[in-house]
């Protein structure tokens, strides 16, 4: 497509259609505009009818703008003001003869006719869908007898007024709900009626909000019910539908890595210390951007990587333990110090796909620029630099809109076993112990590594009510004792069938003689009450032991906030030596007798006992 | 801001929203004597002037308008000054 070309906005990292063709810029410049893009040589002729049940003027003149800059030259249809039944079922002829490509059914919630009253039994209300749905029907069916088109049916929004409140959403006679029951109807048939596609306008609108949605004044004054706004917001989505149906719409989503899919920079901080995982929050936002991405990829998007970096390094990455998304996710991996316009030519050569097919997300704005510029069919959406705006500023692109799933699309069952796993999640259950095995917990315990240091050093750091003997320490110390041998030490995992907690407990046990003192023992409260300490305690108990330790002894020392794990050594086993109102300290032996406590937890570890 | 001031600021907008990049207006200029404003691009022309100058027409307001003069005084109301 040669068409951003004759783009009249200069526009710095970003090369999209969001960003050129702002509401500013259409409200004013639409005509100009028009004449410029009409220069296209390469333009392919599209015809859209457009059956409204509103004034349809602005919203079409807005669409033909999208529409040209994305290679279509369109020419228009348009019912009479609310005539859009009339002009499929009686006027048939007429639609004919313009021989549309497209037929879009421009009704919204002002069009139904047959609400059920506030008072409606289930039969009004049955019956109230019964007719509403075949008026639609009726519409589709003149259409799909005659035509040889695809039809683009509007669905409904919430109504303006929820005149029930709350109710309004699930009594038989709200408005709200008879919408979302009409909705779902019309989504049956558009799985039945291989012509028939559904333009979500209730999410269109939800996803405005009521506000900048509707207009009344512009409705009574000229029967535009919706804000030039939510015209423009609906102009976007169907031209992301029509690029659907023209099998434009873009298949691969290519990633920079260092402060994109993870915090921080690999080849400085080392594959060790890129933030990543789910202890911190920047950590969880790069987490949730890897899970939206992988999400694509299960829904066929290709992912492909495209940064600066040494490959060997970069790669790395994907093999911390928290990432989740792994090298053999990645259709295309190009890592070097190469421009990375030539480098998107690279993969997009490499993918077999053409440039067009590519979407590049970069936090650095400088890199979005070059891209931009060098390769302007490439888009380039604004994604700006915080992790947690990535996937809303990916959506809003609409790149990747697909009319059906195909069976290549949904390549991977991995995403229904983890909802089977939840459905079989009961909500009774005899005892906790029965509650807690139903959590499917499985723990990672082990001696310290270099992964995790850091967050092993921010619990020490911030954790003040699971904590024994609330002993803070630098990182640098840290460090010290994990790879000395005088010490004994421990992180926990857990995750369940919910998700993956992270890395929650730590213990740190200085070995002297035949004695392990217990410097410190911690755990978040995220994971009270699942017996992770029991499992912490087995591993501590048999890593103890191969070191010749013979009893372990535990101290509290009291704060104002760890008054919870008071008996923590009590109800652990060990047994009290002294016990004052600021501290205590407590013994157990480990004389061969040691029972394993955990019982709930499937505990591994890299040298498995 | 004045009526001058403002005519001056509407005056590209009229040449955008009709695409004749000439044109000029008056206070006396009305969908009678400009070319191609029609009551299609009366809204057009009405959605751009609220969004440039951020502010709302009320219903029935404009019915009662002449000219452009006229949809000055109503501008320099809501502006204030």
């Amino acid at each position: 497509m040669e068409a951003e070309k004759f783009s009249v906005t200069a526009v710095a990292s970003s090369n999209t259609p969001e960003s050129q063709f702002t509401l500013d810029v259409l409200l004013r410049k639409r005509r100009s505009l028009r004449r410029e893009l009409l220069q296209n040589p390469n333009l392919i002729d599209l015809r859209i009818a457009i059956l409204g049940g509103s004034t349809t003027n602005e919203f079409a003149e807005f669409l033909e703008i999208l529409l040209l800059a994305e290679g279509f030259r369109c020419e228009f249809y348009q019912s009479e003001y609310g005539k859009y039944f009339e002009d499929a079922v009686f006027e048939t002829s007429r639609l004919s003869e313009f021989k549309p490509d497209i037929v879009h059914v421009h009704t919204s919630s002002l069009n139904i006719r047959s609400f059920p009253p506030v008072s409606a039994t289930e039969a009004d209300f049955q019956s109230a869908i019964a007719s509403e749905l075949s008026r639609f029907e009726t519409i589709w069916q003149a259409l799909t007898s005659k035509l040889n088109c695809q039809i683009v049916q509007n669905n409904f929004e919430l109504p303006p007024h929820r005149v029930l409140g709350n109710l309004d959403a699930t009594s038989l006679g709200g408005r709200s709900h008879f919408i979302a029951q009409l909705n779902l109807e019309f989504a049956r048939k558009s799985r039945d009626i291989r012509q028939l596609l559904i333009h979500d306008l209730h999410a269109l609108a939800a996803s405005l909000g009521d506000d900048r949605w509707f207009d009344p004044q512009r409705w009574f004054s000229y029967k535009i019910p919706i804000t030039a706004e939510a015209n423009l917001a609906m102009a976007r989505s169907l031209t992301s539908m029509v690029r659907a149906i023209y099998g434009r719409s873009r298949k691969c989503l290519v990633l920079d890595l260092d402060n994109t899919l993870w915090g921080g920079v690999i080849g400085d901080d080392g594959p060790d210390n890129i933030v990543i995982g789910r202890e911190t929050p920047v950590a969880e936002a790069y987490t949730a951007f890897q899970e939206y991405c992988l999400a694509l990829r299960e829904r066929g998007i290709l992912l492909a990587v495209c940064s600066k970096n040494d490959e060997s390094i970069a790669r790395q990455g994907f093999q911390h333990p928290d990432s989740v998304l792994k090298l053999n996710h990645f259709s295309a991996f190009v890592a070097n110090w190469e421009p990375k316009h030539e480098n998107l030519i690279r993969i997009a050569k490499q993918l077999n796909i053409g440039l067009n097919s590519l979407v590049f997300v970069d936090d650095n704005p400088a890199e979005r620029a070059i891209v931009a510029a060098q390769l302007p069919i490439v888009a380039v959406p604004d994604v700006g630099s915080d992790v947690t705006l990535f996937p809303q500023r990916i959506e809003g692109g609409r790149y990747f809109e697909t009319v059906a799933l195909s069976a290549e699309d949904i390549r991977r069952a991995d995403a229904y076993a983890d909802n089977a796993r939840r459905d079989a999640f009961q909500s009774q259950f005899r005892d906790y112990g029965e509650y807690l095995d139903s959590l499917k917990m499985t723990a990672e315990i082990d001696a310290f590594k270099p992964a995790y240091l850091e967050r092993i050093t921010q619990l020490t750091n911030k954790t003040n009510q699971f904590n024994l003997t609330t002993k803070r320490y630098t990182q640098a110390e840290i460090q010290s004792i994990a790879s000395s041998s005088e010490y004994v030490t421990l992180y926990g995992r857990l995750s369940d069938s919910f998700g993956d907690h992270g890395l929650v407990s730590v213990i740190i046990g200085r070995i002297d003689g035949a004695e392990l003192h217990l410097d410190l023992w911690l755990m978040s409260c995220r994971v009270l009450k699942r017996g992770m300490e029991s499992a912490m305690l087995d591993k501590l108990t048999s890593l103890a032991k191969e070191s010749g330790i013979g009893t372990l002894r535990g101290y509290y020392y009291r704060t104002p906030k760890n008054e919870m794990v008071r008996g923590h050594y009590k109800e652990m086993g060990f047994e009290c030596i002294s016990d004052e109102a600021e501290s205590s300290v407590w013994k157990l032996h480990l004389d061969g007798k040691y029972v394993n406590r955990n019982n709930h937890i499937s505990v591994s570890g890299n040298d498995q006992r | 801001m004045t009526s001058d001031n403002l005519l001056e600021r509407l005056q590209p907008i009229f040449r955008d929203v009709l695409d004749q990049p000439s044109l000029t207006i008056t206070t006396e200029s009305s969908g009678h004597n400009v070319e191609g404003w029609d009551s299609l691009a009366h809204i057009n022309l009405v959605s751009a002037i609220e969004q440039e100058f951020k502010i709302r027409f009320a219903l029935g307001e404009l019915q009662d308008l002449k000219n452009v003069g006229d949809m000055i005084e109503l501008m320099r109301a809501k502006i204030g000054k």
